[in-house]
């Protein structure tokens, strides 16, 4: 059983998803979907301890030994992003009961809940694998689930948006898949772990550097590195809230992680680093990214908008550690991607609980709600000041590292921009505050209850995770520190 | 044997207590306890406490570790258990002196203000140092407080200001002192290195150099009339004691004491609010102190310190034959009283042996002290030094020597008839007056407590001439002076001293300037903010419109442009390197 588990981690989503289609009741789907979820992440967990006890894993699919089979590889840096994946989905699945039933009408529910977790598992299988096709085709799963749960959304504008998603989101998987096509012609195989011994003999050739170039840019696209984000904003704002809140915390880190994945494993950092100024570039477009997402989160007048943005600017700073190119810099980022996730998931899910008492996001909506529904906006209030890094939350933890790797370096100006960024998310988390809690309520609107509990205990669970994570650092820090270093070839 | 044994434990055992200790417990119990019991535990302290003092031989007797550094918070040697002696000596006459005070805030202010100058002066490393010189500046200042008058809560918190703003330097000082030589020990420092200079200044605003002299010349006419005579004892006598410590033989400390001897007569000869005459021969006193402990010989040392213990007795008698009068009379104004003598003889007669210390007659304490001092400057070359401590020395004669005693008990009758204080208060000012002259007598007794032995003798044909002449000539100047009608009349003024540039002309400078900068500033917002609307309406045409550049809400086509741009970019740099 032990052994099957990197099998299990794929198909208990991806089976499940079917069988799901037999439960017509609402209720009944929602609790098959939260308890396959949940395994998944009790199966990641049960991962992460073996790899970080006793290293990585491999898994032959079917018995077919690589690398004419597919194998799952799965070391520090995928187990880590298994955790993320699958808890974060876990905790919000537990909302989305509550959710949907405002949101999506009664005959789709089932529906979303097949989406939810053939997402979950293609997102999962990106992770996972070990074999750069493979990567190709869990990502179109997670994808094209994804277009579908963004089109569930109430809103007309959703479909637009997941119309617009769905073009650019192809664009980059056919990149994706044009970069591996050229890699095979060169190298004749698609195991990653085959691609990373035999890439650098053909290294200095112009395909082996067009099959880079088309694969970062797939994967900026999936990442929304600014200015590929252009999908993001609108696919967020329509999307069902616990779509958001899911999607925000989970399929850019994914993205994230196959950026990581194929420029420090497959091509290796000598080649990634050294053939085109990638470094430099990227930090260019990570600091435009802090600053323009920013700025614009900041004229935003719907605050799912508005925290989409600042999810455009937050990977800017995930871009800015990645081009840092050094252990600390890497590890900065998967920091983020761990608070990133965890800060995301709460905001979004307790904009979840604001839509589902007030059925709107408009930043003129939230006024005088400090006092209507406090734990929830106790929970923005909290979620936005762990977006802004303050110290005692994880933001401070990531944005720390982020920094400390930038002076390493010796790039002051670097960490000069990175604190300045995060004055801009000081300015548009105090355009809610200031809604909320300086304001009394528009005129017109009755009574507010506070959300229920179905919203509430997920939402504070993750607020709890913020601030918990913020002060015990031991899980993420190790983690990431370890993976990073094993990605540097560094033993740990 | 055994008691041997049950002796040597006993002073183990106790050796372990720091003097502070019991006058804080004492202050505890103060608080609580009301009456005769209170009075009773109060005089037992100072007595209890000098006991055990006496018995404690010299040496380091507590000390533990604190990060990196050790803190000796109790270290016996001469020179600290000299200041410890006269600290025990002057709390006890305070106390008595203010028996018959019913306001529990005084009593325990005095208390723990008493027991912070014991630490002080027995602290071992800086920072214990810095934790009593905070503790002196925040338990005095109920001393001026608890006058309870408006007056007296500013000048207390002027007061309190300036002694907290010691406080930091001194720390300042010693983090800088750590961080340069390693070590917190409180020992020779000197003018070496920005530590040296930031703990100098510290001690010099305690010991009020000049220019950092106001706060005692503002807060301590206005503290309670027993405030006064506590008040005057410690603060400026940890000071000295902290400069005789740190910075012996500092050739600075010889010009400023000298100015400290020489600039305050010229206010006091014109002052008419006698305590305010008091406060400023005190820093003349205070001056001959600094400038013994700059020349920094043993004999000078010896004469700074002496003179610090005497000064502490008389000065302490002076200013509680003042609070006397100020007690029954309720007027502290030269030019509003008088004739006292005929109704307050025993107060006249205790105050003239204040006058005749301080102005150091032969057989009175001063003279004992003073001339040690002065002859060290003489012996060690510092000729004009010596001219200036003897002008000093017949002007101290002149403000506090005669006039105090003149204008409060002679000159012309006020017409006031009121009796000799309680008789607690008398008892107070006659053991200091014993005092006082027990030493003048018997300056074995004194001498025999020095840091040094330097065998000096102050009663030779010299000394004793030198100084009756002086004495002499002064008296007949103000007698001439006074016929002739050319001595300053007492008139109910204000004397502008420096402290006229905080008080006034930096309020006032300070005012104007940010009227000025209030409306510059109105001014500025306006024109930033309305530059700022400009700049937000530029950029959320740019934003937040869905036509706008980063926001349209089709993104697909011009996205697709943005990839294919961003691929050939790439393209092209990895095929051109």
């Amino acid at each position: 059983m032990l052994i099957q588990l990197p099998a299990l981690a794929v198909i208990l989503p991806l089976l499940s998803a079917p069988l799901c289609l037999f439960l017509r009741r609402s209720l009944l789907a929602w609790l098959f979907t939260v308890i396959a979820s949940g395994l998944t992440m009790l199966v990641s967990i049960t991962l992460l301890q073996q790899v970080m006890a006793s290293g990585t894993i491999v898994y032959e699919m079917g018995g077919w030994s690589a690398p004419w089979g597919i194998e799952y590889r799965i070391d520090k840096l995928n187990a880590y992003v298994l955790l993320i994946v699958s808890s974060i989905s876990t905790v919000v699945l537990l909302a989305a009961h509550t959710s949907i039933e405002k949101e999506i009408p009664q005959d789709r529910h089932t529906l979303f809940y097949v989406l939810y977790l053939l997402s979950l598992a293609g997102l999962i299988g990106v992770v996972i694998t070990g074999d750069a096709f493979n990567v190709f085709v869990f990502l179109e799963i997670s994808s094209l689930a994804a277009y579908s749960l963004i089109a569930l959304g109430e809103d007309r504008r959703a479909l637009w948006a997941a119309y617009q998603y769905l073009i650019m989101g192809t664009i980059g998987a056919t990149f994706i898949l044009i970069g591996i096509g050229l890699m095979y012609q060169m190298t004749g195989t698609l195991n990653m772990d085959d691609l990373s011994r035999r890439l650098p003999e053909v290294a200095q050739t112009r395909t082996v550097f067009a099959a880079y170039a088309f694969i970062i840019v797939g994967v900026c696209l999936k990442v929304a590195l600014f200015p590929l984000h252009r999908w993001l904003p609108n696919a967020y704002a329509y999307a069902p809230s616990v779509v958001t809140a899911v999607l925000a915390a989970t399929s850019t880190k994914v993205a994230v992680y196959l950026l990581i994945r194929f420029t420090f494993s497959i091509f290796g950092i000598s080649f990634s680093f050294t053939t085109v100024p990638l470094q430099t570039i990227f930090v260019i477009l990570g600091l435009l990214g802090i600053f323009a997402a920013s700025t614009t989160a900041i004229f935003q007048k719907n605050v799912k908008h508005l925290f989409a943005y600042s999810s455009v600017a937050q990977i800017g700073y995930m871009i800015v550690g990645f081009s840092i190119g050094t252990t600390t810099g890497l590890m900065a980022t998967l920091l983020h991607l761990f608070n990133h996730a965890l800060m995301k998931s709460a905001l979004f899910l307790a904009l979840g609980a604001v839509m589902y008492r007030i059925g709107s996001a408009q930043l003129s909506q939230f006024q005088g709600l400090g006092r209507q529904m406090p734990f929830t906006m106790a929970a923005i209030v909290a979620g936005g000041l762990s977006l802004i890094g303050v110290p005692l939350t994880v933001g401070f933890v990531s944005k720390w590292y982020l920094v400390l790797a930038a002076l390493e370096n010796g790039w002051w100006p670097v960490a000069v921009l990175v604190l300045l960024g995060s004055l801009l998310a000081l300015v548009y988390v105090w355009r809610i505050v200031e809604a909320a809690y300086f304001n009394e309520p528009p005129a017109g609107r009755g009574a507010v209850e506070e959300a229920p509990l179905g919203f509430l205990i997920p939402v504070w669970v993750l607020v709890t995770a913020n601030i918990y994570f913020g002060m015990d650092t031991r899980l993420s820090v190790q983690v990431a520190q370890a993976a990073a270093q094993s990605l540097f070839g560094v033993s740990p | 044997m055994e008691s041997i044994v049950q002796i040597q434990v006993a002073t183990m055992w106790t050796l372990e207590v720091p003097p502070f200790l019991p006058f804080f417990i004492g202050a505890l119990i103060a608080a609580v306890t009301r009456g005769t019991l209170r009075g009773a535990i109060m005089v037992a302290i100072p007595v209890v406490s000098a006991l055990h003092l006496w018995m404690v031989p010299e040496g380091v007797h507590l000390q533990f570790a604190f990060f990196d550094y050790q803190l000796t918070p109790y270290r016996v040697d001469k020179l600290s258990l000299m200041f410890g002696y006269v600290f025990h000596i002057a709390a006890f006459i305070a106390i008595i002196y203010s028996l018959h005070v019913r306001d529990t805030l005084q009593q325990v202010a005095a208390l723990m203000y008493a027991g912070s100058g014991l630490g002080a002066v027995f602290a071992g490393d800086l920072l214990t140092l810095f934790v009593f010189w905070e503790f002196l500046a925040f338990t005095s200042v109920f001393l001026i407080w608890a006058r309870r008058t408006r007056r007296s809560y500013q000048a207390g918190m002027r007061y309190l200001i300036i002694q907290v703003l010691s406080g930091v330097i001194l720390l300042i000082g010693a983090l800088f002192y750590a961080a340069e030589n390693g070590t917190l020990e409180f020992g020779f420092i000197g003018l070496t290195g920005i530590a040296g200079w930031l703990i100098f200044i510290a001690f010099g605003i305690k010991c009020a150099f000049p220019f950092a002299h106001n706060w005692l010349t503002d807060a301590y006419p206005e503290a309670t009339v027993t405030g006064t005579v506590i008040l005057s004892a410690f603060t400026t006598k940890v000071a000295v004691y902290s400069l005789a410590r740190a910075y012996p033989g500092t050739e600075l400390l010889v010009y400023i004491g000298a100015a400290m001897t020489c600039f305050p007569i010229f206010f006091a000869v014109i002052e008419n609010d006698l305590r305010r005459v008091l406060a400023y021969s005190l820093i003349n006193q205070v001056g001959f102190m600094v400038v013994g402990v700059g020349i920094g010989t043993a004999l000078a040392i010896n004469g700074a310190v002496s003179h610090a213990f005497n000064d502490v007795i008389f000065k302490g008698l002076l200013f509680m034959t003042m609070g006397a009068v100020l007690h029954m009379t309720g007027r502290m104004n030269g030019s509003d009283l008088g004739g006292l003598y005929k109704t307050m003889p025993k107060t006249t007669v205790l105050c003239i042996v204040g006058a005749a210390s301080i102005s150091a007659f032969p057989l009175f304490s001063g003279f004992v002290s003073k001339s040690m001092v002065m002859s060290a400057a003489l012996e060690n070359g510092y000729d004009w030094i010596w001219l200036m401590l003897l002008f000093a020395s017949a002007g101290v004669f002149h403000h506090a020597g005669i006039k105090i005693p003149y204008f409060a008990f002679f000159a012309h009758d006020s017409g006031l008839r009121v009796s000799d204080p309680p008789n607690n208060m008398l008892l107070a000012m006659l053991i200091a007056a014993v005092l006082c002259i027990g030493i003048g007598v018997y300056p074995a007794a004194l001498y025999s407590l020095l840091p040094y032995d330097t065998g000096y003798n102050p009663y030779d044909a010299t000394h004793v001439l030198a100084q009756t002449q002086l004495l002499f000539f002064s008296a007949l100047a103000f007698v001439w002076l006074n016929l002739k009608g050319m001595y300053p009349p007492e008139l109910h003024s204000t004397n502008l001293d420096v402290e006229w540039f905080y008080r006034r002309l930096f309020p006032v400078a300070i005012q104007s300037l940010f009227a000025t900068t209030w409306k510059l500033d109105g001014a500025l917002r306006r024109a930033f903010v309305l530059r700022l609307h400009q700049c937000l309406h530029y950029l959320s045409g740019i934003y937040h419109v869905p036509t706008g550049l980063l926001t349209s809400s089709r993104p697909a086509g011009s996205m697709a442009m943005w990839v294919a741009i961003f691929l050939a970019g790439y393209l092209f740099l990895s095929f051109i390197n």
